[in-house]
């Protein structure tokens, strides 16, 4: 089999596998998820994380522990007899650790430059909603003028752009599930992003991290992911009436 | 009659106005010790509060929100402006540095006195918290607008910082001075106790950073009482500011509070394991000096979700994980300190392990809080809570308690009880784990901290009531560590001169307990002396 041909079957190939995924997520009336969102970046960069800093934990501890045992005072009048480093040898304790220490250091911070970025770029096709701050609530506003407190209703499947702005104090707005937060401070319109899915329809906490006063750990309310067709009706059903006003 | 032994007896009098009116380093360390440790304790009762409170969802043992957001004020304010710092570079310095350095006294003795004054000062305005209507219930941070819009008398917290600040800048005059010109012939710059070092270190970066935190709560106040407009966006200015400025110092002052207490570790270490200091110079000048280097900044990831630019932010991420080659640095010579050493489990030792461990789990879970995009989830959590409690609160509280066992025989010229000692820290340092570890994860799990109550989290109360038994457990430890003390001042054996067989100069030359003036006789070092020339 020539190489032409090949590349020409490995293409229908992928084209009959797009049309018929597609054709059956039409089918089930189920949309193709965003992959790669903050929340998902952030639990994929803890989990290394926390492996990274168990590793270098337990490799530490183990060293220690084993000096502590091993090097106990066999009898009363003993002095250590720790080794008096060349000046090459002590050059060396402090050079080797520093590369040591950098690389972990770089490769991390390369790590959480790259996850930053997603985090501060917000997809062109997201859903804008405004949220507000105050002592101790906060206020949700749509664009169709629909205003309500503690509760950010939004659709699943879609990114949605928050916007935020603090009538008082300094606030911040968090989602634990989603993995985002971001502080609201008067006079300031501070954003965030995030990508409810499907599969995370339902209700979730959202609550104020910084510290606001007397009811700052009331300062909470639900996200609630709703179907996208049940979110527009929502939308429909509780948008003012025009000409009424 | 000797000049030593009538000093001995001059001062075996008690009397109150000799105390106060004290120029005597050791006085004025012991001042220094009984401010610090009643701070400690006050605001370890309102811990004791705080975690009773949360052990159930709603209100435990206060209905009204602002108690409990006025005890979080205290301890917070009072265990790292009134017992921390000052412990460290109030009364360890003050013991030690003369000591250490074969110096008779301070190089002014009666700047000293004015310090311990100024920061008494600190501590009765603090403790009025509890006397006048509307204390501060503005967390140790203060961060406007709250603190200016809040009934609380925000007045107090500024005052309380600038006459702490005052006594701090004064002690790092005077302690940089006597390091500089008052070390004993012989004394030279790579034979000082690494304490000395840490505590130069730790006196650099006050003079340097502590006028920006008086800066900043000094503008809060102007603000909230001269109806000045520094923080106030409604006419131009920005809360931002006093986050930058407050940051400013107060990441600093965690090199401030951990570096003495790292140094405190060295010496035990070092006497425990009767073994040199494993590569000196790289401890001093890559540890030591790169940690006070860096740490104007690292502040901005304090703030990495306040809108700080993203050009900003990335630039802070890498130079905050680079802390971790300092601070690595100091933890490879502690440990190879042990290398072919030999080790003497007495109480203050088994302090010096359990720092060892806390703060390699503190240490270790400060990674996450300086990678900006990690950070997004944990700021203001009880990650964060756990994280610095592990690496600064508990390791650095271990670093004093194990000192002040250690320097206990030559202090009081009294031992104290092993058993009752080693009770003490086991208490304290399984309680710590308890708490810590379990806070953490809470904050993982995006339980926020400060929080008075949390119906939003139910499921977490079981979690909470673990944390609370380990609290106690924390506070019972810390009490029998103050009964071996008492137990120790009443019944305590006499101490020999050296009791650890230690080769630093305050407990070969010295007499115990110091008398004024600390060596009778002139000191005579030869030539190959060092304060850890063990194993020749």
């Amino acid at each position: 089999m020539g190489r032409k041909n090949f590349l020409k079957r490995l293409f229908y190939l992928l084209f009959a596998t797009v049309i018929l995924s597609a054709s059956m997520v039409y089918a089930n009336g189920i949309k193709i998820e965003m992959t790669g969102t903050p929340a998902e970046g952030w639990e994929h960069l803890w989990r290394e994380l926390m492996i990274d800093i168990t590793v270098i934990g337990v490799v530490f501890a183990a060293v220690t522990i084993y000096l502590l045992i091993t090097n106990r005072r066999k009898r009363p009048g003993d002095e250590g007899q720790g080794p008096k480093l060349s000046p090459l040898a002590a050059f060396g304790w402090v050079v080797i650790p520093i590369f040591v220490f950098m690389a972990d250091d770089i490769y991390l911070a390369a790590e959480s430059f790259e996850l930053w970025g997603n985090y501060r770029n917000v997809p062109a096709n997201a859903l804008v909603i405004n949220v507000e701050g105050y002592m101790w609530g906060w206020d949700v506003k749509y664009p169709e003028k629909i205003i309500i407190t503690n509760e950010l209703r939004v659709p699943a499947g879609r990114p949605i752009h928050i916007k935020l702005t603090s009538r008082d104090v300094v606030h911040s707005f968090f989602i634990p599930d989603f993995h985002v937060k971001w502080d609201a401070v008067k006079g300031r319109e501070n954003y965030l992003w995030f990508y409810p899915k499907q599969v995370e329809a339902g209700e979730h906490v959202m609550t104020c991290t910084e510290f606001c006063g007397m009811l700052h750990s009331s300062m909470f309310g639900k996200v609630i992911v709703m179907p996208e067709n049940e979110f527009n009706k929502w939308i429909e059903d509780n948008k003012p009436k025009g000409g009424n006003v | 009659m000797s000049v030593a032994s009538q000093a001995l007896t001059a001062q075996s009098k008690f009397s109150l106005k000799e105390w106060i009116f004290t120029t005597d380093h050791k006085r004025v360390a012991i001042l220094y010790l009984i401010g610090s440790f009643a701070a400690f304790f006050v605001a370890g009762i309102m811990a004791m509060l705080m975690r009773t409170e949360l052990a159930t969802v709603g209100p435990t043992i206060t209905s009204n929100p602002t108690n409990y957001n006025v005890w979080l004020y205290f301890h917070g304010a009072a265990m790292i402006l009134g017992y921390q710092i000052p412990s460290l570079t109030g009364f360890f310095a003050n013991y030690y540095v003369p000591l250490m350095i074969g110096a008779k006294d301070v190089a002014f003795p009666r700047l000293n006195a004015l310090s311990v004054w100024l920061y008494w000062m600190g501590i009765v305005l603090a403790l009025l918290t509890f006397v006048i209507p509307d204390p501060p219930d503005i967390m140790w941070t203060g961060y406007p607008p709250y603190s200016i819009i809040t009934p609380g008398n925000t007045a107090f917290y500024t005052f309380t910082v600038l006459l702490i600040g005052f006594s701090s800048i004064a002690g790092g005059v005077n302690f940089l001075t006597t390091i500089i010109r008052m070390r004993a012939p012989g004394i030279t710059w790579n034979k000082l106790n690494i304490f000395i070092w840490c505590t130069m270190a730790a006196f650099v970066m006050q003079v340097i950073f502590v006028p920006i935190l008086g800066t900043a709560v000094t503008l809060l106040s102007f603000d909230k009482y001269l109806g000045t407009h520094f923080f106030d966006a409604n006419a131009g200015g920005t809360p931002l500011i006093y986050e930058n400025l407050f940051w400013f110092y107060s990441h600093p002052a965690v090199y401030v509070i951990l570096l003495p207490g790292v140094g405190l570790i060295y010496e035990i270490v070092a006497t425990f394991a009767r073994n040199r200091v494993f590569n000196y110079k790289g401890v001093v000048y890559g540890g030591i000096w790169g940690t006070v280097l860096l740490s104007g900044v690292v502040w901005g990831h304090h703030i990495y979700v306040s809108a700080i630019p993203s050009w900003l932010a990335l630039i802070i991420t890498f130079t905050t994980l680079l802390i971790s080659i300092p601070v690595g640095l100091l933890v490879i010579g502690i440990v190879g300190t042990l290398y072919k050493g030999s080790i003497e489990f007495k109480t203050p030792m088994l302090y010096a392990v359990g720092f060892m461990f806390l703060f390699l789990i503190g240490g270790l879970t400060g990674i996450p809080n300086a990678m900006s995009a990690i950070y997004i989830h944990i700021h203001g959590t009880q990650w964060i809570t756990g994280h610095f409690h592990y690496v600064m609160a508990v390791s650095v509280t271990t670093a004093i308690i194990g000192g002040t066992y250690y320097v206990w025989p030559k202090m009081t010229g009294k031992m104290y009880n092993e058993t009752l000692g080693k009770l003490g820290f086991w208490l304290f340092f399984i309680g710590v784990n308890i708490t810590f570890s379990l806070t953490m994860w809470l904050g993982y799990k995006g339980w926020p901290r400060r929080y008075y109550d949390y119906s939003q989290f139910p499921q977490f109360q079981g979690t909470q009531q673990i944390i609370t038994a380990g609290s106690y457990i924390i506070f019972l430890g810390a009490l029998v560590t103050l009964i071996t003390w008492i137990h120790s001042l009443i019944w305590g054996e006499k101490a020999p001169q050296n009791p650890w067989g230690s080769k630093s100069l305050e407990w070969t030359h010295a007499p115990t307990p110091p008398p004024p003036g600390n060596y009778p006789e002139p000191l005579k070092l030869s030539e190959d002396w060092h304060p850890y020339g063990y194993g020749k």
